[in-house]
């Protein structure tokens, strides 16, 4: 055999093991989310055996240690401060997307792309510091007694607070992206009819983009609604079914996060939390699948 | 003449504002890194840094976080490691091999983007799950497992998103040559995007390195320095968030000081990235 041929027999050969291995991952990463699906959901049957999860989902009563497992208020409590979050968040940025893409000189964007990254780089914990330092005490001493009420300062209210900051580089940065991919043919049509950029803005980009914008805002929401350890720090954790953005909550990931540690010592009370994290992940998918679609729409019909 | 005024005002007003919700973000930035500096920096010391917890540290006698500083960081590392092994292939395949089933890689893609939305506690109770399953206890291993989960697609997308720039031409050239599609991968997109790959690989590692909700059920949490693959590690977010939870001042103040060092961590992982991207120019193909 000569030296050449064994040469591109060894280079076939290692083709070979290099484009199965990529298969094998590929699959692997794929089937991450089935995975995820069938691993929570094998443990939550136990539960889902015993009671009907319409019952659980809309029962009120959280007592472990008599088999009460109602997740109505904690999933209460994580649309309160979800849909807060996204309240404070979506005005700021969506005012803000269109000042850096319409209007701001490029050296400002060349300030605010970095920070941006970092926003969206620190970790929740340090959210959750932050919160504790800064937004607790502000809401206690600020936002309470101008509505009268004598609040420690732990409440739906800061948690939706924190998260708005959080969420905000990540709305920021797809709508920047949705309001980029608006033809600049459109622009310069609408101008050279004489209107002004804030016609171009409210009558043409706000419109041509509004799948966009809606589907930055769901994704964002979606992010919320997972966030776990800042929230828990500062949200005051009680269990009751909230009824005022001062009031202390209970978000679902809360939940999860503060009770594993004894969650093995009573019967059914894993298979509840592991329902509490299958009902997380089941919600926050179709919520992405939603936005994402909407998001590959927009840029399907602009390319 | 009216009409113009009016809209006039009207566009001066939102211009106001828009500009007022730029400032405030970047104030918000501001006030994070200001509020966490100023409580954390005074409590920042060289045995912070070096020692591991003490006897009474928890009551705000002596001792630092090292085990936690050195948990992050070989728990972050393992997992980047991983995710790295698992991700550069997947993301060349979906450029090289697949690239001509555009449908596919749009779907693939996708699939990525929305896995990239389930929230890290949801990884965290999974990985879980598998720990109870092989009746493993929490260890420094099953949190990397979970932690290697959880940035995968974050992994997967950035370096993908890279090489989504590199010219067609590249490709057909290397294809026309005679080379292997893994040599194409490995020796020409590898080399051409180290750059972007190195910056996914580091946003990879401040993402395992910050996250606390996927570590919380899987790595336990201890005193010791970690030693190896099986024992609980300490994490730094987990430091943070247990010390906060102190009613002691002392202890309270070492968790602004963690928060600080964890900060700093951040930050220099995003400089750092920054430097990347602009460095390791040489053997790219324009």
């Amino acid at each position: 055999m000569s030296s050449l041929r064994r040469y591109n027999i060894t280079r076939a050969f290692r083709n070979r093991i290099h484009s199965t291995w990529m298969i094998l991952v590929l699959s692997f990463s794929l089937l991450l989310p089935v995975m995820l699906g069938i691993g929570l959901y094998l443990k939550s049957v136990p539960l889902l055996e015993d009671q009907s999860l319409f019952g659980i989902l809309f029962s009120g009563t959280w007592k472990p240690l008599s088999g009460h497992f109602g997740l109505l208020p904690f999933i209460v409590s994580s649309l309160w401060v979800t849909v807060l979050a996204l309240l404070i968040a979506g005005p700021i940025c969506l005012l803000s997307a269109i000042h850096l893409t319409q209007y701001a000189r490029p050296v400002v964007l060349k300030i605010m792309h970095p920070v941006i990254d970092i926003l969206a780089g620190i970790p929740s914990v340090i959210f959750g510091v932050w919160g504790v330092l800064v937004i607790v005490p502000w809401v206690a001493e600020v936002i309470g007694p101008f509505f009268g009420k004598n609040i420690t300062g732990y409440s739906i209210f800061s948690g939706g607070v924190v998260l708005a900051v959080m969420i905000i580089p990540f709305i920021l940065n797809i709508l920047i992206e949705v309001f980029r991919t608006v033809p600049e043919e459109l622009t310069e049509a609408t101008l050279s009819l004489g209107a002004t950029r804030w016609m171009f803005v409210k009558h043409v980009l706000i419109r041509k983009a509004f799948p966009g914008i809606v589907s930055a805002f769901s994704l964002g929401l979606s992010r919320a609604f997972g966030e776990t350890i800042a929230v828990l720090m500062v949200v005051g954790n009680v269990t009751r079914i909230p009824n005022g953005a001062l009031q202390p909550g209970y978000p679902l990931p809360a939940l999860i996060a503060n009770n594993y540690g004894e969650m093995l010592s009573i019967p059914m009370y894993d298979s509840a939390l592991m329902l509490a994290a299958l009902v997380l992940l089941v919600i926050v998918i179709l919520f992405n699948i939603l936005s994402r679609w909407l998001i590959y729409r927009v840029e399907k019909n602009v390319g | 003449m009216k009409k113009t005024t009016v809209r006039k005002a009207e566009e001066l007003f939102f211009r106001v504002i828009m500009f007022l919700a730029t400032t405030l973000i970047l104030f918000a930035l501001c006030l994070i890194i200001y509020s966490i500096l100023k409580h954390g920096l005074p409590a920042v010391s060289w045995e912070m840094l070096t020692q591991v917890p003490k006897g009474g540290f928890y009551f705000g006698k002596e001792g630092g976080i090292l085990n936690a500083i050195l948990g992050s960081l070989y728990l972050a590392l393992g997992a980047s490691i991983m995710a790295f092994i698992i991700g550069l292939p997947v993301a060349l395949f979906i450029n090289i091999h697949l690239f001509k089933y555009r449908k596919l890689v749009i779907s693939i893609r996708f699939l990525l983007d929305v896995m990239w939305g389930i929230p890290s506690i949801v990884y965290g109770a999974f990985g879980f799950t598998v720990m109870v399953y092989f009746g493993m206890r929490s260890s420094l291993f099953a949190g990397m497992f979970t932690v290697t989960l959880f940035i995968i697609p974050i992994m997967i997308r950035a370096i993908d998103e890279v090489m989504k720039t590199v010219p067609l031409g590249l490709l057909e050239s290397s294809l026309s040559l005679g080379s292997t599609k893994s040599e194409i991968a490995y020796r020409v997109y590898f080399r051409q995007c180290i750059s972007g790959i190195t910056t996914a690989v580091l946003l990879s590692f401040g993402r395992a390195i910050g996250d606390a909700a996927s570590v919380l059920f899987t790595t336990g949490y201890t005193d010791n320095l970690p030693t190896s693959l099986s024992q609980p590690t300490a994490t730094l977010p987990l430091a943070i968030f247990f010390q906060l939870s102190s009613p002691i001042a002392e202890v309270k103040e070492r968790a602004y000081a963690s928060a600080v060092i964890l900060t700093v961590i951040i930050l220099a992982i995003s400089l750092l990235s920054r430097v990347s991207a602009r460095r390791y120019q040489k053997h790219k193909i324009k």
